[in-house]
């Protein structure tokens, strides 16, 4: 029994990091300029997490092996424990867990702890049940006024635009992301009803929308094409198919798009998003 | 037969008449059993939730035609819809976490045998004791009669007569907002979605009822420990399921009144019309919502959390202490570090405390907390990792007797380590842009909670049952149960952290829309057939336990000559536990292999001439 | 090991050297003296305390968690300061009074069962009783200044604490009640222990109710 039980625990181990190791299901590709470093970040970790669940299974199937009760004439080794080895181990341990969390803040750092950059692009990203608004500012590099006692779905006023507001004359609202590459962008969360979520996979990046709340987020997309964009809060029914797409453009092909007024904005949005493919998965 | 002094004293008569006995019992070992019964009933609604779930995700829009008879709104010609299966997601969760894990180790095994095993008749507070039973049972009563408020149109017109908020009859089985319950989308009421009238409603007060139910339990526990233990029986003699038990019940001590706070306030958000989680300015299903303005939602995530977080720690820490006491009983060796098995069960559940803010990293709150609660995460790694070097020294060098509980308590060791080592990877602020809220949390936390956790259960259930029920389980068919459902647990969880690699959200009712998702549908499918196995063995041990009871094979008073109290009484412990004699503690719990000892176990109670193994 | 010894443990396992002489009290919590499994279990005097302190834990653990929600919500911008009605002034005192009336019961039954004990107690309980009707006329009070529940989370809370620490009073006065419904006999031994301890307890209760609706009382009144 316990070699079978060794033998089955290690096999367990083999095929769950052959199944990481083999790399058949991984991250998408990474799009921005800090996914580098958090794939790193992850692969540092994945390494450590991956020898210490394979010791621990290892050592587990070793001693069910080798300790099973074959012979009744002995008796256990009689130990309560050795307290030298309890501080080693908890010590690196310590050591290693620490050390990984500091590094885990690294990224986060410069996403959180610091303001987007000057010269970021920023979009006002409002989300509802069960679809996503972007509102880009135009030429003018002004956001029109909005108030939610001003939206009105069947009106297709989504973000409650204020149409008096001279500013709001060049914005567009519409359903894609639509961002220049290699260029900062800001992103100002918002959201009309629930908690919803923006999730890239390739951007390796994740932010709530909160309501009541505009959460300012900022990153760099350093690859052009068109991703798909999931909610990833549980915000009702149709959670599952709350989808839209980034878009990510050279800065000539941006510039003209985000120029343009609504109703062109969107027939050239059209055009382009079946221009870039999503990526082979 | 117990050892000490022989203080005959008159002992108080067992009670009579069938409804004492059995039903109103303020038998600690009755109530055990009861709490043991309502997690097995309740383990069954949550496991049929999750094979649906697991159904309509392998093969969406299917017609189940059992589902179209008995859900016709919900499943409208036998497929599920979106709601539908939300609604399993989140009664699901509601009912494992709350009526299975936080019920059976707890108040079923703790009830049963901390009494016992520190020498004590019964609990400090039988009346009470009895009482925070049935307050659990009718929290979940009213846990199920969300179920069929929103399920079922008859029990849901009824229900919608309570009042505005209280719509019901939706279809589904229940809320959808998941077990969080986060706000706003569960304080709105049912603008914002089917299933969130009555049955969040329901819900909110089911899980109020439970809160109060757990804190007698919690008084219950504390008192017993600290003030009743027997002649001898040190803190520091008491066997590792104890420990378990007593900072369990100080982590629900301290964290359940917290998520009733927060119930209230969300309750009173949905029928009071007051607006502690609900924002101003909300435009939801197409109009506004005046009324509301002011409140937070994060504030919500805040309480929930910080009940939430001492709540996976109150399911696991009984399994751990199960484990520690199993694993040195038949391994007949001592457990490795006692002192440090207890200094990491209190650090464990201390920490716990402290590190709330990890399920919000991505909510929106300040990055700067974000950072602190990721360092104190993973620094909860080091007393787990402790127990778990404790475990492995344990083994080494023992002489191991593969028994059924055996078997399970070293597959709780393995399957922590799985489940607890990608903590290392959740746990820390830039991976988590990434992996916050898809499958790979959901691997995570099913092996920790969902499976060690379950492990640590059948552990105690086949090492106890001989002692509760005066007869053996079936060993051939516990190790056919363990053999399956070891391999069957892998299959189904290991697979979910390759759908987080690829970025896989959570609570999809469907996978269809995106295409980065399209690749894993030959892994949905493989969980799928490895769940249904899984869940269908498991009527070999619903079947061993029940016909075990009347036709098992006779246990004697210590059929695996272990070494606590419970196993120097009879199986069944009698009325009072230790027939009118006060046992007297010579010793530690775990003397086994003691050099020059005539067996290979010393018990508890073995007088001698120095008092070994006390630390 | 000396041989006879092992031979005695050889023969039944349990059965030390020295039977049945007990060995002294090491460390345990002396649970070991006086009868333990009788037709009553004996009394012991820490229960009582030990369970209100562990009670006091899990109720101060829900009131901070209300008063931090207080004070997150505080700091939105649509929070509107509400002006405390004066019965709630006036409750606070009838409160504190109590606490002191309560205070001089206990004091009156460690010097022996008296009326004056049942004098104290009953109006203990009669100012607990004063102390809700005050805090239900504050609530009048809120209502007739167009204060409500719903809307502004300062008035929610208003209601809101109010109501909690009133349940939870509920449950002391019930304890007050029972207390002063025993209060008349004169017990002897064990009877008479417990019910001393019963006191304490009620009273560590009863202050406890009363420092908790104070700190209410001044959250709700400076901090806005």
């Amino acid at each position: 029994m316990g070699r079978v039980l060794g033998l089955v625990i290690w096999l367990i181990t083999l095929g769950s990091v052959g199944m990481f190791v083999s790399k058949h299901w991984w991250f998408p590709e990474s799009i921005s300029e800090h996914g580098g470093a958090v794939d790193r970040q992850f692969t540092i970790t994945i390494l450590v997490v991956g020898i210490a669940f394979a010791a621990a299974q290892i050592g587990l199937g070793w001693v069910v092996w080798k300790y099973r009760d074959s012979s009744a004439a002995t008796r256990a080794t009689y130990s309560h424990g050795n307290n030298r080895l309890e501080v080693v181990w908890t010590v690196v341990t310590a050591v290693i867990f620490i050390s990984l969390a500091v590094m885990g803040q690294r990224v986060w750092a410069a996403l959180h702890l610091h303001a987007a950059p000057p010269g970021s692009y920023t979009v006002e990203v409002v989300a509802q049940q069960f679809s996503w608004n972007f509102h880009y500012h135009g030429k003018d590099n002004v956001f029109g006024r909005t108030d939610p006692k001003l939206i009105d779905d069947s009106a297709l006023n989504y973000v409650g635009l204020d149409d008096t507001d001279p500013n709001a004359k060049d914005d567009a609202v519409v359903s894609t992301l639509v961002v220049p590459v290699n260029r900062p962008i800001e992103l100002i969360l918002k959201s009309k009803d629930v908690t919803h979520s923006f999730f890239v996979p390739q951007l390796r990046f994740k932010q709530d929308l909160v309501p009541g709340m505009a959460i300012p987020v900022h990153f760099t997309v350093n690859k052009t094409g068109k991703y798909e964009l999931a909610c990833a809060e549980l915000c009702g029914m149709n959670h599952y198919k709350m989808k839209s797409y980034m878009l990510v453009l050279p800065e000539d092909e941006f510039n003209e798009l985000v120029n343009l007024p609504q109703d062109k904005f969107q027939a050239r949005r059209d055009e382009l998003l079946n221009k870039y493919q999503l990526p082979q998965y | 037969m117990a050892d000490g002094v022989h203080e005959e004293v008159h002992r108080h008569p067992a009670p009579t008449g069938f409804i004492r006995k059995y039903i109103f019992s303020i038998d600690h070992k009755v109530i055990g059993i009861q709490y043991i019964l309502l997690a097995l009933t309740a383990v069954v609604v949550g496991l049929v939730m999750s094979v649906l779930m697991r159904m309509n995700l392998s093969w969406p829009g299917t017609n189940w035609p059992i589902m179209g008879t008995l859900f016709p709104t919900g499943a409208p010609g036998g497929v599920m819809s979106p709601e539908f299966y939300l609604s399993l997601v989140t009664m699901h969760g509601t009912i494992m976490v709350f009526f299975v894990l936080t019920t059976a180790p707890q108040g079923g095994f703790g009830n049963y045998f901390l009494p016992i095993q520190i020498g004590a008749d019964d609990m400090a507070f039988p009346f009470l004791n009895m009482m925070s039973f049935w307050v659990t049972f009718v929290g979940f009563v009213v846990l199920l009669l969300a179920i069929f408020a929103e399920g079922n149109v008859t029990v849901g017109t009824w229900v919608s007569k309570l009042g505005e908020s209280f719509a019901a009859g939706s279809g589904t089985v229940g809320p959808i907002g998941g077990w969080t319950g986060y706000a706003p989308l569960s304080a709105l009421g049912k603008i914002a979605g089917p299933g969130q009238g009555a049955g969040v409603n329901l819900w909110i007060i089911s899980i109020a009822i439970f809160c109060v139910g757990s804190l007698l339990g919690a008084l219950n526990f504390i008192t017993t420990l600290l003030n009743m233990r027997t002649r001898g029986m040190t803190l520091m003699r008491m066997p590792l399921t104890c420990w378990a038990w007593f900072t369990t019940a100080i982590l629900a001590l301290l964290s359940f009144p917290v998520l009733l706070g927060g119930g209230i306030l969300l309750l009173l958000d949905r029928v009071a019309g007051t607006s502690f989680f609900i924002p101003g300015g909300l435009y939801v299903s197409g109009s506004l919502v005046p009324l509301h303005n002011g409140g937070s939602p994060l504030l919500w995530q805040h309480l929930f959390w910080f009940f939430g977080h001492p709540e996976v720690y109150i399911a696991i820490l009984p399994g751990m202490g199960a484990t520690s006491h199993i694993l040195s009983t038949f391994a007949r060796k001592p457990i490795f570090g006692y002192r440090a098995m207890v200094f990491a069960i209190f650090a464990i559940g201390m920490l716990g405390f402290f590190v709330w803010g990890h399920h919000m990293f991505m909510s929106g709150m300040s990055p700067y907390s974000a950072v602190a609660f990721s360092i104190l995460t993973l620094s909860i790694g080091v007393p787990s990792a402790i127990k778990t070097f404790n475990w492995l020294g344990t083994l080494w060098g023992a002489k191991i007797r593969f028994t059924t509980p055996m078997l399970f308590a070293i597959g709780f060791v393995s399957l922590f380590v799985a489940g607890g080592i990608t903590g290392l990877v959740l746990g820390q602020t830039s991976l988590d842009f990434f992996f916050h809220d898809t499958y790979f949390v959901t691997a995570h936390f099913h092996l920790v909670m969902g499976v060690a956790s379950i492990f640590g259960m059948f552990a105690a259930t086949y090492f106890w049952f001989p002692k509760m029920f005066g007869r053996l389980m079936s060993e051939s068919l516990g190790k056919f149960h363990f053999w399956v459902t070891f391999i069957g647990v892998y299959a189904i969880f290991v697979p979910f952290h390759a759908m987080g690699m690829v970025g896989m959200p959570r609570r999809y009712a469907q996978f269809g829309e995106y295409e980065f998702l399209k690749n894993t549908h030959g892994l949905v499918l493989f969980v799928t057939v490895a769940a249904i196995i899984t869940a269908v063995v498991q009527l070999v041990f619903y079947f061993n336990f029940f016909w075990s009871m009347f036709k098992g094979k006779k246990a004697g008073d210590n059929p695996w000559e272990a070494t606590t109290l419970e196993w120097t009484i009879p199986s069944p412990p009698p009325h009072d536990n230790f027939a009118g004699i006060v046992p007297v503690v010579y010793r530690g719990p775990y003397e086994f292999a003691v050099p020059g000892a005539p067996q290979d176990y010393v018990m508890q109670t073995q007088p001698g001439e120095a008092a070994v193994g006390s630390h | 090991m000396a041989t006879v010894t092992s031979a005695k443990t050889a023969a039944k396992p349990g059965v030390g050297p020295g039977w049945p002489k007990p060995p002294g009290n090491n460390g345990s919590n002396g649970n070991g003296r006086g009868k333990w499994f009788g037709g009553r279990r004996p009394f012991s005097k820490d229960t009582y305390r030990i369970t209100v302190w562990i009670l006091l834990a899990a109720i101060v653990m829900m009131f901070v968690a209300l008063a931090s929600s207080y004070i997150v919500l505080s700091g939105n911008p649509e929070w509107q300061p509400v002006r405390m009605p004066r019965a709630f002034m006036f409750s606070t005192g009838l409160i504190l009074i109590s606490s002191v009336t309560m205070a001089a019961a206990r004091h009156q039954l460690q010097q022996g069962p008296s009326r004056k004990y049942q004098g104290w107690l009953l109006a203990t309980l009669l100012l607990g009783l004063a102390f809700l009707g005050c805090q239900y006329a504050g609530w009048k009070q809120l209502v007739n200044a167009g204060v409500f529940v719903s809307g502004n989370p300062h008035s929610s809370f208003y209601y809101l604490f109010t109501g909690a620490h009133g349940v939870h009073l509920l449950g002391g006065l019930t304890a007050l009640a029972y207390l002063a419904v025993r209060s008349g006999r004169v017990l002897v031994g064990e009877a008479n222990e417990k019910r001393s301890a019963a006191t304490d307890a009620v009273t560590l209760y009863w202050h406890f109710m009363d420092g908790l609706w104070v700190s209410l009382f001044l959250l709700l009144w400076l901090w806005k």
